[in-house]
């Protein structure tokens, strides 16, 4: 799973959506793998306007990842190559292939295994 | 299969659409996904359209044929089975997660877009129907005074479908279940397997009559090759 994708990622249970501790939800014990990606600046520049910074630094955070810049890299930042490549290799290329997501609210876990997150309930928490 | 009620107890409809669903999809994952590789035209369009940079999901992604068609956006699709997220996992730049469309693990009031391509059909209840597509909405950025809310893309199989090899029409029964026949897996002259899936048959008006009741908008709809089609919207924040 690409660390882009936990930036749309909250908890699966109905119960937690009011609650803003359920989202971004935490990764614990996790193994990642890098896989490599075309660069593609064009569309790093597209989407970041759609990204949580906030939500994106506190997981980088937490896996250990050197401290992300306070700001959100705007306008002509978005033109500089190096934060390019290094928002390309954080967002695109850093996969969790083993571990969890931890709801910061309930504190269910959800299983990551061969790089994809399980999101199923089990039936108490539907 | 003609009885009026096909679901045997409507208290156990998790159960009954994981023996008669989910578990098949499951067993058929590679044969379906052999099966299935061109988006539908309408599909097409409404994901070649998108803006580059758009964020959405594809609920219920199946082997993720949709996942090729735009590689401007970032689509963080869906299915309810982990043989098929599997396989569609494979798209970039896009991402794969497993999921129950009646609990989506996504905030709210966030996403550009959404496809839901024959899912909603799976699902053995009018209110669990309902029920998804208004989980669906939850999840779609609402309308602000510079920008268009997010739009959701939805595709049922139709009860009118009298050309099709099945030929059922008006006044047929909607609950089903539909073989899937798997020919020649342990050898080339084995018995096929038949699998069985239940299918809800959406009949004409049926599809946008479940968006409104879901609190939705409908923009437009259709009908392509044997299926009704709707694109959904919320109409404004507040009443989610």
């Amino acid at each position: 799973m690409k660390l882009l994708t936990a930036n749309f990622l909250a908890c699966a249970v109905k119960g937690c959506k009011a609650s803003a501790s359920s989202y971004p939800l935490h990764f614990k014990d996790a193994e990642l793998e890098l896989q490599e990606l075309d660069y593609q600046p064009v569309f790093l520049q597209n989407i970041m306007p759609r990204i949580d910074w906030e939500g994106l630094r506190m997981i980088a955070n937490e896996l250990g990842f050197p401290r992300l810049p306070d700001t959100k890299p705007e306008g002509d930042t978005l033109n500089d190559e190096t934060t390019l490549r290094d928002l390309h290799r954080l967002l695109l290329e850093t996969h969790v292939v083993e571990g969890k997501l931890c709801c910061g609210n309930c504190g269910h876990e959800y299983m990551i295994k061969e790089g994809i997150a399980n999101f199923l309930l089990p039936s108490h928490l539907v | 299969m003609t009885s009026k009620t096909i679901v045997p107890n409507q208290q156990d409809e998790d159960a009954y659409e994981e023996k008669n669903v989910h578990e098949v999809y499951q067993q058929i994952a590679h044969h379906f996904s052999s099966t299935r590789y061109k988006p539908w035209p309408i599909v097409k369009q409404f994901l070649t359209d998108l803006r580059p940079g758009s964020i959405g999901l594809d609920v219920g992604c199946g082997n993720g044929k949709n996942l090729g068609v735009n590689k401007d956006v970032f689509i963080v699709a869906s299915d309810r089975s982990v043989n098929l997220a599997r396989i569609a996992q494979a798209h970039q730049p896009h991402s794969t997660v497993v999921a129950d469309i009646l609990c989506l693990p996504h905030p709210d009031s966030v996403f550009d877009f959404a496809i839901s391509i024959a899912v909603i059909h799976h699902l053995s209840t009018p209110a669990r129907r309902v029920s998804a597509i208004r989980e669906i909405l939850r999840t779609l950025k609402p309308a602000s005074d510079t920008t268009p809310g997010g739009r959701a893309l939805i595709y049922v199989w139709a009860l009118e479908q009298k050309d099709s090899r099945r030929g059922w029409d008006k006044g047929d029964q909607q609950d089903r279940m539909v073989p899937w026949v798997m020919k020649g897996i342990a050898s080339a002259d084995s018995e096929p397997q038949v699998f069985h899936r239940y299918y809800h048959l959406y009949q004409a008006s049926e599809l946008e009559q479940d968006i409104v009741e879901a609190g939705g908008y409908v923009l437009d709809s259709g009908y392509e090759k044997d299926n009704w089609w709707a694109i959904a919207t919320r109409p404004d924040s507040k009443s989610m």
